[in-house]
C-alpha cells in the first residue's frame, strides 16, 4: 500500500481529488475554492497602506489562510514521508528543448540550476523568482483568480469569463515557453 | 469594474429563503460565505483539506518545474488530464448541490456567484500565465514547493505577495 504511495500518482487520481476540493469546500462551510485571495489577505492583515483595495475584514477571509497553511503543511509532509525515491521522469523532448537552453534536467521536481538557494541572487534568480512570482501575484489578482478560482472552480460553476481567464493563462504560457524563454535563456 | 462601496466591500444577498447579506471584499473569486462566524478552531479544517490538497499537488508532481514546461511545450498529457479530470469532477459535484439542493456542515443553503467579465481577465490572465511558466506555479503549488524544500521559492511568494500589493495600489488606473 506504502509503496503505492509512493509512486507519482496518475493524473486521473489526482484530478478527481483535485477536484473534490470544490464540494469538500463548499460543504464544509460555504467557501469557493481559490488561493490567489489568500495574497491579498497577506497584503490586508499586514500592509493594507489604506489602500482601499485591501481595506475589508480580512479575519472573516483567514480560512483561506489557513487552507494555503494546510497546503504548504501537505507538500511537507508528502515530501518527508511519501517521496518517490525514482528521479522524476521528464519527456525526453522537453529534456532536449532543455539542454538547448542550458537547463540540465535534474533528478528532482525543480531544476537546481534554477531553483537552488545558491542562485537567488544572481540574475537568473532575479527573473525566475523575482520577475516570475512578481507576475504570478499582479497577474493572477488583475485576473481576479488563478489556476484554482478561475479554472477549477469558476468552470466547475459554469462561468464563462473563467473560461476566458483559463485559455489567457495557457495563451501567456505558451507566449513565454516558445517566445520570449529562447531570447531570455541567451541574455542569463 | 465595480465600484467601491464606502467599505470597499460587496454587499451580497443569499438565497430567498436566507435574505441576510454577507460581507465580501471587492472581487475577491473564493468568499467566505458562510453566516455563521468562524473561529481559530472551526477554521482548521480547512487546514486539513489543504494539507490533503498539497500531498496531491506533490505527489502528482503538479508542482514540478518540468510538468509546466512539458505542458506548454505540449510533450505530455499529464497536466492536461489533471485539470481535465479536476473540472470535469467540479461540474458534477456542482451540479450535484445544486440539483440536490445540499445544504453546507452548518445547514446554510450553498452561495455561488456569477462572476463578471472585465479585461483584467484577459490582461491579467496573460501575465499570470508568463508567470506560471517562469516560475513552474501558480499560487498554491507555491505554498507546496516551500514545504517540499525549495527555500529560495519563498522569493518567488514575496515577489507574487509585491505584485498583489502593487495591483492594489493602481488598480483604479488600470483598465478593467
Amino acid at each position: 500500500m506504502i509503496e503505492t504511495i509512493r509512486q507519482p500518482w496518475p493524473w486521473y487520481v489526482a484530478g478527481v481529488l483535485i477536484g473534490l476540493t470544490v464540494p469538500a469546500l463548499l460543504l464544509l462551510g460555504n467557501k469557493h475554492f481559490g488561493i490567489s485571495s489568500s495574497l491579498r489577505h497577506i497584503c490586508a492583515a499586514c500592509f493594507p497602506a489604506r489602500i482601499p483595495f485591501f481595506q475589508y475584514d480580512w479575519r472573516r477571509e483567514a480560512w483561506n489562510l489557513f487552507f494555503a497553511g494546510g497546503i504548504f503543511i501537505g507538500g511537507f509532509m508528502a515530501t518527508q514521508f511519501l517521496s518517490n525515491p525514482e528521479p522524476i521522469q521528464v519527456a525526453e523532448q522537453t529534456v532536449n528543448d532543455l539542454r538547448a537552453l542550458n537547463i540540465e534536467t535534474d533528478h528532482q521536481l525543480m531544476p537546481a540550476s534554477i531553483f537552488s538557494t545558491e542562485h537567488l541572487f544572481s540574475l537568473k534568480g532575479l527573473v525566475f523568482l523575482v520577475v516570475g512570482g512578481f507576475l504570478v501575484g499582479f497577474g493572477t489578482r488583475y485576473a481576479g483568480g488563478c489556476t484554482s478560482g478561475h479554472s477549477i472552480m469558476g468552470l466547475s460553476a459554469l462561468q464563462w469569463p473563467s473560461l476566458v481567464a483559463t485559455c489567457c493563462f495557457m495563451a501567456g504560457g505558451f507566449i513565454m515557453v516558445h517566445l520570449i524563454f529562447p531570447w531570455l535563456m541567451k541574455l542569463i | 469594474m465595480k465600484t467601491l462601496t464606502k467599505e470597499n466591500i460587496e454587499l451580497i444577498t443569499t438565497t430567498e429563503e436566507q435574505p441576510v447579506v454577507v460581507q465580501h471584499p471587492l472581487e475577491c473569486e473564493a468568499p467566505n460565505d458562510q453566516l455563521a462566524r468562524e473561529n481559530w478552531t472551526s477554521n482548521l479544517k480547512y487546514t486539513v483539506v489543504g494539507i490533503l490538497f498539497g500531498i496531491v499537488f506533490v505527489k502528482a508532481e503538479i508542482i514540478s518545474w518540468y510538468r509546466i514546461q512539458e505542458m506548454f511545450r505540449l510533450h505530455s498529457f499529464h497536466m492536461y488530464g489533471v485539470i481535465g479530470t479536476a473540472v470535469i469532477t467540479g461540474i458534477i459535484s456542482v451540479w450535484i448541490i445544486k440539483r440536490f439542493n445540499l445544504k453546507t456542515l452548518q445547514g446554510e443553503t450553498v452561495v455561488f456567484h456569477k462572476k463578471e467579465f472585465h479585461w483584467g481577465n484577459v490582461i491579467g490572465g496573460l501575465l499570470f500565465g508568463l508567470g506560471w511558466a517562469l516560475t513552474g506555479a501558480c499560487p498554491g503549488p507555491l505554498f507546496a514547493q516551500i514545504g517540499s524544500g525549495f527555500l529560495a521559492v519563498i522569493i518567488t511568494l514575496l515577489s507574487a505577495i509585491t505584485g498583489t500589493w502593487v495591483y492594489g495600489r493602481l488598480r483604479e488606473k488600470l483598465p478593467h
